[in-house]
């Protein structure tokens, strides 16, 4: 709790300092560490650059809650940036047409053939389709055979034509067989292709022009590095794909393709795929996306929950107290209920600067304000008011009401009185400082 | 220009149309981003950084790199941005160096072992079975008898799959059904080949993230059932990266060498980029040489890596 106290006294201070406010100066070393954390989540390098410089000037400015750091701030408005960038409403996929022609779209590996049969199996599960699932790479050995297995494991039916070199040839056929057999959905599996692949570029556009898709999707692999951009753009400039697939999320990769893709071609993410089984798909989430890119989680929801905590009023209210000298017991434990509305109590401790490496290893017990909250309810009210009739006697009954001993209600009468004390002098140096400032 | 031009001359002969594919390298990128600089001042090391992150060099290692540039440029006082090229070179050829040797085993060399067997890892969708197929080919084309295990009895059709590259190959593919152990077909694969006097044996395995542990366990377990029938096996344990990903590729060599101590590393898809970058990162950060390289669909598409080529292409 003298935690929470202390900080507010550096507030004072850091307000003083001009560090209440975000400035270019005092978030300049998080700006570099937060263009940092992009790059090597694989965000691209100018989007990168220009995401951190748009938010920077965003931010410039903006007042810092009290209990905060302005870097810590910082990382909260990037991290909303973030999710505002990749989020917007979220986007179905589009089931109109009779049937509804899907398109897969994507590099080699990136996962189309798993997510074709994921989709198929929502649809067919989720949204009581009738999907038919075609295979259209001629090219890659058992590619056509891995599909006819999925099928199989999903009781989808799966078109094929192993004579056909012509994937054009084949999703045409398809739709027609579709129509004939009453399936309402038609997902069309393609062969994975390279951007720079001119060949392979200008049949999967013949593809679409000759089938025209409801829906085309790009499937692409989270893990992609800096070249998502280029690949994304090319696909798109072909294509005009209407969604984006991020597959194999359940792998460790901070997945910053996602913000690169979106950022290059404004389409949303549908699906994520997170896993190998057929039902292992889930819609996108934006936020998780923004701490997973960032991996700075921890400071993001530590701000979130001062924000939601703070009570600006009672701030104030105390800092008046502090200054006429009648700081007492109710604030004090006030303060403490304060703190144990934020959550973990190491979490907040760490926030505070300079003692977040000196509470790395050790365990704080959420328990640990119990014993003096005890105590303090066991004061009077007229003895929490004045903390200066505390006798023995009156200590006594104290440690039997609160189930502690004298030592421990000496203890915290000490620490109370070190308290006052400093924050005395705070308050008496802020009111000197803001004299001198007025001359 | 760009990674193309790793090949010698005959070597590129054999190679397609698929070289054209190829965008400019960003080597290339970075000389015209200096044209008209005389002089090596920042703008030049912001260009350079720009150059070498987006080509997934990585930040650890680009910050590696400009940092001894800086030095070298404060040393000598005065560098031109031709001198750069060359400082450049220098640097990343040592990075390289650590753990590349200068003279790369050709598929016809003379082999440690016999048989000598190699385990292909990776994640999902890298190019494993592909590679295999490749390998398989360029192996048997060096007069070298080869076996392949499906170990991959995981993934839909993998078996299937091999089994065709197997037959392009003309080698034998030693698989059990769907779903069945893939350390006993690896055991049977080895056993297979010994009694057949194979010299190479590739085990295909299932593409698994590298943060599962379950399926890293299954690995270190395929790899015990392997030297119940040759000690010393697996010879070689082969890491497939897709040459199109990013930074995990860092975490990916880390744990699966965890699991598999692995000796060697694939590079694929590098037809897809005019970007070799993550290969110089890999080099710089873990000691694991890089051995061969994709760079297209074809059963030729695959080359032993040479490093001394390698950075000559980077920069032509």
């Amino acid at each position: 709790m003298f935690e929470s106290l202390s900080e507010r006294l550096e507030r004072s201070f850091k307000i003083l300092k001009g560090e209440g406010k975000i400035t270019e100066i005092n978030v300049a070393e998080t700006l570099k560490d937060v263009r940092k954390a992009l790059l090597d989540a694989d965000v691209n390098f100018k989007i990168a650059k220009t995401f951190t410089d748009t938010v920077k000037d965003k931010a410039i400015g903006q007042n810092v809650l009290t209990s905060l750091k302005p870097n810590q701030l910082m990382v909260k408005i990037v991290h909303d940036e973030l999710a505002e960038l990749m989020g917007g409403a979220s986007v179905d996929i589009n089931l109109k047409g009779s049937p509804t022609v899907i398109l897969m779209s994507g590099l080699q590996g990136s996962g189309k053939t798993t997510f074709s049969g994921k989709l198929a199996n929502l649809l067919k599960t989720k949204r009581s389709k009738n999907p038919l699932l075609v295979a259209c790479d001629v090219y890659r050995p058992a590619a056509i055979e891995q599909l006819k297995v999925l099928g199989e494991q999903l009781g989808v039916p799966v078109y094929s034509d192993l004579e056909s070199k012509s994937p054009v040839a084949i999703a045409e056929a398809a739709i027609k067989y579709a129509k004939l057999h009453g399936n309402d959905v038609v997902i069309v599996d393609t062969a994975g292709r390279l951007a720079v692949d001119e060949a392979m570029m200008n049949e999967i556009a013949a593809i679409k022009k000759a089938i025209n898709p409801q829906e085309i999707l790009f499937v692409v692999d989270a893990m992609t590095g800096q070249d998502a951009v280029n690949t994304a753009k090319e696909f798109n400039d072909r294509l005009n794909f209407d969604g984006v697939i991020l597959t194999k999320l359940d792998g460790d990769t901070r997945g910053g393709a996602a913000l690169s893709i979106r950022s290059v071609v404004n389409k949303p993410i549908k699906f994520v795929g997170t896993g190998e089984k057929m039902d292992a798909l889930d819609v996108f989430y934006p936020e998780r996306m923004a701490d997973r890119i960032l991996g700075m989680g921890d400071i993001v929801s530590l701000v979130e929950r001062a924000q939601e905590q703070y009570d600006e009023e009672d701030a104030r209210r105390l800092q008046k107290r502090i200054a006429k000298n009648q700081f007492d017991f109710n604030d004090f434990i006030s303060q403490i209920q304060q703190i144990k509305k934020m959550g973990n109590i190491k979490d907040l401790a760490a926030m505070i600067p300079g003692m977040g490496k000196a509470l790395k290893d050790i365990d704080i017990d959420d328990n640990a304000f119990k014993g003096i909250e005890a105590i303090i309810h066991s004061m009077t009210p007229h003895e929490r008011e004045n903390p200066s009739l505390l006798n023995g006697s009156r200590k006594q009954r104290i440690a039997k009401g609160s189930g502690t001993t004298i030592v421990d209600v000496n203890r915290l009468l000490k620490q109370f009185e070190q308290t006052s004390k400093m924050m005395k002098m705070a308050t008496m140096s802020q009111g000197k400082l803001k004299m001198g400032k007025h001359r | 220009m760009g990674l193309f031009n790793i090949f010698s001359k005959e070597k590129k002969a054999t190679l397609d149309q698929g070289l054209s594919k190829t965008k400019e390298s960003v080597f290339s990128k970075l000389t015209r981003a200096v044209a008209g600089k005389s002089k090596v001042d920042d703008e030049v090391l912001d260009n350079l950084e720009e150059v070498l992150i987006t080509s997934d060099v990585g930040v650890e290692t680009t910050l590696r790199i400009i940092e001894r540039i800086e030095k070298r440029v404060l040393l000598d006082k005065y560098v031109n941005t031709t001198e750069l090229n060359v400082i450049l070179k220098d640097e990343i050829a040592s990075l390289l160096a650590e753990n590349n040797s200068d003279s790369p085993v050709d598929f016809d060399a003379a082999l440690p072992a016999k048989p000598y067997v190699i385990m292909v890892v990776g994640v999902n969708g890298v190019g494993k079975t592909t590679t295999i197929g490749k390998l398989a080919y360029q192996f048997t084309k060096a007069g070298k008898k080869v076996f392949l295990g499906a170990a991959d009895t995981f993934r839909a059709a993998a078996v299937d799959q091999l089994v065709i590259w197997g037959e392009r190959a003309g080698v034998p593919v030693i698989k059990q059904k769907m779903g069945s152990d893939p350390a006993s077909v690896a055991y049977d694969t080895i056993a297979s080949a010994k009694a057949n006097n194979a010299d190479v044996v590739i085990i295909d395995t299932a593409g698994r993230l590298h943060n599962k542990v379950n399926l890293m366990n299954e690995l270190t377990k395929i790899k015990n059932v392997m030297q119940k029938v040759v000690p010393d096996a697996p010879h070689e344990v082969l890491l497939v990266l897709d040459g199109s990903t990013g930074q995990n590729a860092f975490e990916q060599a880390k744990q699966f060498t965890k699991a598999t101590n692995v000796t060697a590393l694939a590079i694929t898809k590098l037809d897809g980029t005019a970007k070799g970058g993550v290969v110089i990162g890999i080099s710089d950060q873990f000691k694991i040489p890089v051995k061969y390289i994709g760079l297209g669909e074809g059963m030729e598409h695959l080359q032993v890596f040479d490093r001394n080529e390698f950075v000559a292409s980077l920069f032509e």
